[in-house]
């Protein structure tokens, strides 16, 4: 057991090596999130101690989370003390040595980019503080594009904290939160400060989080069971993913204090298996935790115990579903059960449970710092806070974001997206993965926030945000949604089972240029009984992506049906790619990138493709310097 | 898919694996993980072995195991190589990738070489969607993918490992 004095001693110590760390001769960190690694991070470092070895300097070499800027890496900062930090993108192994150049003797970039000088930004309130990180343009002294309309709270430490590194938490006032709860508030108080926050669960539900707490402590039962639902399954989505790997003691400290609310000694991180280095990132932290006495008997010197446990998920989206998650952590089959009783009444293994979100658990620990006043002074009156998307497809800028509620869907896709490549036209944003429905051009003014959202037929969802352009085909989108529902339909329900295959099944006949009229009208149909006879909401929502699409792109639709045309030149079965043999140079490129060899052509003479083996899969397109293949 | 018996499998491994969970409630599903970890699939043999040891019914294990897509009750390739297609991988190409692989190697999605080297599985979204395409050979993440980029990436890793 660990007393509030010796965690304090800890702190102290903790920012002494922080300063340390600012302080050093040189500090150079990589970002270690999976994007980083799977773009090369791991190659970088070492790049960077062969490179500082050759300049014969020694330097402190960290790591750090993601800072969402994808698109970007791997990246790289370097600061050497007094200068300002910098952060290079496009940092691969192969560039370090001409990004030490720049930032030593000043020598331009070719291949790498200068992002922003990073300056470390201090928010107070309430006696406490929130660190974080700003990126400014060097030149324009002032926020960078991307970063400008952001507001980073429960991402605040991703890219700035080692997240293997209990100390960095500690030197940031982590777990400062849980000492204040445990020394100064009952869980009635703790409860009454989380409601009035007004924090909404970030899972996609947007229920009242103190509320929902309240209730699993009003049930007199024991045990109670604390759960973090980290199954993230949109496709798209990766926000849970980044806030485990770039600062998972947030999350922990989150459901300590939560399972001190409920009455719980007992947790479950039910975290997805395609997520590696997020539960490897976050059993050291469970590790690191209980070495410091903040997770196990008496924690800080109270009466209240508690513990957590890593359930790996096993491959099945419909696991995301409170219900079936907790199926699944009793080693049953994931499918959901209904409620009412709810969780907080009867969950795990029938006994009082709560369920939450990663980034709901990671809030916590700031509001608790910060004071709900000022959570709600964040947002808007009925969502306060931040919401966090991850920001992807047709967008200059994608990566993950985090923006105050409110915030315009016009201003997340061209001010902090940097609006759509190519110059293409904005055609719609789907929000809430396979379960959700898509913003087209008319609503982009619509704020971004639960109830705004709803009011114009889409959903917040978890936060995943994919942007389609013009070259976008609806119904093929719509398509993929409903074979990712049809596979992954646990099967208790017919409507559900059977109807997500009915729909699949319509929908593949209208891409393939099979489609009927009645086949509107069938869609509609299934898509009402889905939504009635469905247990859950994989089930209910499913068919959402299909009736968003239809409701507000039905022209696409019907120029499949009635014309056998796809007007975005997506879909195979409709279109023909086709060589303009007067703009074609010869140049070969596309032959030699055609996966089905259909495309034949003497050098420096126009080249033609063979239709009968030609597969509409659309590279040669894409390599074509010259325009010369047009879509028909 | 079938229960694969006959295997030749030395089942004593599984002794670690009901030690270090013995007092567990509800861990069927993380046995099974150590398993599959364990033997590279789930044979036949293991899954009665594991209902025994737990009291459960062969036909419950059975359930379990098929209902995850995590779980494979075949035997597969030495090594696995699965490609994204979630939707920004899927928009930027994994089907093209996927007949890539389909024509070097001869298999299809979920398929096994005739030498036990290689399966390939179509997985959805492993969450680096900017840096699609994506695809995981074995442990290792690789983004940004080509066909020949990928083809050779593969031949060599087999080859080499």
């Amino acid at each position: 057991m660990v007393s509030v004095a010796e965690l304090a001693a800890n702190r102290e110590k903790a920012r002494e090596r922080w300063e340390q760390k600012i302080e050093a001769d040189i500090f150079i960190t990589v970002g270690t999130g999976t994007c980083g690694l799977a773009a090369g991070a791991r190659d970088t470092l070492k790049a960077v101690e062969e490179e500082l070895e050759k300049r014969e300097l020694s330097a402190l070499i960290g790591q750090v989370g993601c800072v969402g800027m994808c698109s970007y890496e791997p990246m790289l900062e370097v600061q050497a003390k007094g200068q300002p930090r910098v952060n290079y993108g496009n940092a691969t192994a192969r560039n370090v040595p001409e990004i030490l150049a720049s930032y030593f003797e000043g020598t331009s970039l070719n291949k790498s980019v200068i992002v922003g000088e990073m300056t470390p930004t201090v928010t107070r309130s309430n006696g406490s503080a929130l660190y974080s990180l700003s990126f400014v343009d060097p030149e324009e002294h002032e926020k960078i594009a991307f970063h400008q309309k952001q507001l980073r709270v429960v991402l605040s430490n991703c890219g700035l904290i080692d997240p293997e590194s209990i100390d960095d938490y500690l030197a940031v006032d982590g777990y400062e939160a849980l000492e204040k709860v445990l020394t100064e508030m009952t869980p009635e108080e703790l409860i009454e400060e989380v409601t009035k926050s007004g924090l909404r669960g970030r899972g996609g539900g947007g229920f009242p989080a103190g509320i929902k707490w309240g209730l699993a402590r009003k049930t007199q039962r024991w045990p109670k069971f604390l759960i973090c639902n980290a199954d993230e399954g949109d496709p798209g989505a990766f926000m849970d993913r980044s806030t485990l790997e770039g600062d998972p003691h947030s999350v922990i400290e989150g459901m300590i204090i939560a399972g001190y609310a409920i009455g719980a000694e007992a947790g479950y991180i039910y975290c997805r298996a395609e997520y590696p280095l997020a539960i490897k990132r976050l059993e050291i932290a469970l590790a690191q935790a209980r070495e410091l006495g903040l997770l196990g008997e008496n924690i800080l010197g109270s009466d209240f115990n508690f513990d957590l446990i890593i359930k790996e998920g096993a491959g099945a989206f419909v696991c995301g579903e409170e219900t079936a998650l907790m199926a699944s952590i009793q080693g049953e089959r994931g499918q959901p059960w209904p409620r009412p009783p709810y969780p907080a009444v009867s969950g795990l293994w029938k006994q009082p449970s709560n369920v939450n979100n990663v980034k709901s658990y990671a809030y916590v620990p700031r509001i608790i710092r910060m004071g709900a006043e000022w959570f709600r002074s964040l947002g808007t009156e009925d969502s306060p806070g931040t919401a966090i998307f991850a920001l992807t497809g047709m967008v200059n800028r994608t990566g993950l974001i985090e923006v105050p509620m409110g915030i315009t869907m016009r201003e997340i896709v061209y001010d902090v997206g940097g609006g759509i490549p190519l110059d293409r036209k904005f055609k719609a944003v789907q929000t809430g993965g396979p379960l959700g429905g898509c913003l087209p051009e008319e609503h982009l003014d619509t704020p971004v926030d639960f109830d705004s959202l709803k009011a114009v037929g889409a959903v917040m969802g978890s936060g995943g945000m994919i942007v389609a352009d013009e070259t976008t085909c609806m119904v093929e989108f719509a398509k993929y949604f409903m074979q990712f529902a049809c596979d992954e339909s646990c099967g208790k329900c017919p409507p559900c089972r059977i109807g997500s295959t009915r729909m699949l099944e319509i929908l593949v006949r209208i891409t393939d240029g099979e489609g009927k009229l009645e086949d509107l009208d069938e869609i509609r149909r299934l898509a009402r009984g889905m939504q009635r006879g469905s247990l859950c909401a994989l089930g209910q929502l499913a068919p959402s992506p299909i009736l968003s699409t239809l409701q507000h792109f039905e022209d696409e639709y019907r120029a499949h049906i009635e014309e056998g045309r796809c007007p975005a030149g997506k879909c195979r079965a409709l279109i023909t790619f086709e060589i303009v043999a007067d703009l074609c140079t010869g140049c070969m490129v596309c032959g030699r990138n055609c996966p089905s060899n259909a495309i034949s052509g003497e050098k420096q003479q126009p080249h033609v493709i063979d239709q009968d083996l030609c597969e509409r899969c659309g590279l040669c397109k894409e390599v074509c310097k010259f325009d010369a293949i047009v879509v028909n | 898919m079938g229960v694969s018996n006959n295997n030749n499998i030395d089942l004593t491994l599984m002794d670690k694996v009901f030690e270090k969970y013995a007092e567990r409630q509800g861990a069927l599903i993380p046995i099974l993980q150590a398993a599959q970890s364990t033997y590279g699939y789930l044979p036949g043999e293991v899954l009665e072995l594991i209902a025994d040891r737990l009291g459960l019914s062969v036909g419950k294990v059975y359930g379990v195991a098929t209902f995850y897509a995590q779980f494979y009750l075949e035997r597969r390739g030495r090594h696995i190589l699965k490609l994204c297609d979630g939707t920004a991988c899927h928009v930027k190409g994994t089907p093209v990738l996927m007949t890539a692989i389909e024509e070097e190697f001869d298999i299809g999605p979920g398929e096994t070489t005739s030498d036990g080297e290689l399966t390939v599985e179509i997985v959805y979204c492993l969450g680096s969607c900017a840096l699609a395409p994506v695809a995981v050979l074995d442990e290792e993440v690789i983004g940004r993918m080509r066909q020949e980029m990928l083809v050779r990436r593969v031949k060599k890793h087999i080859g080499a490992n």
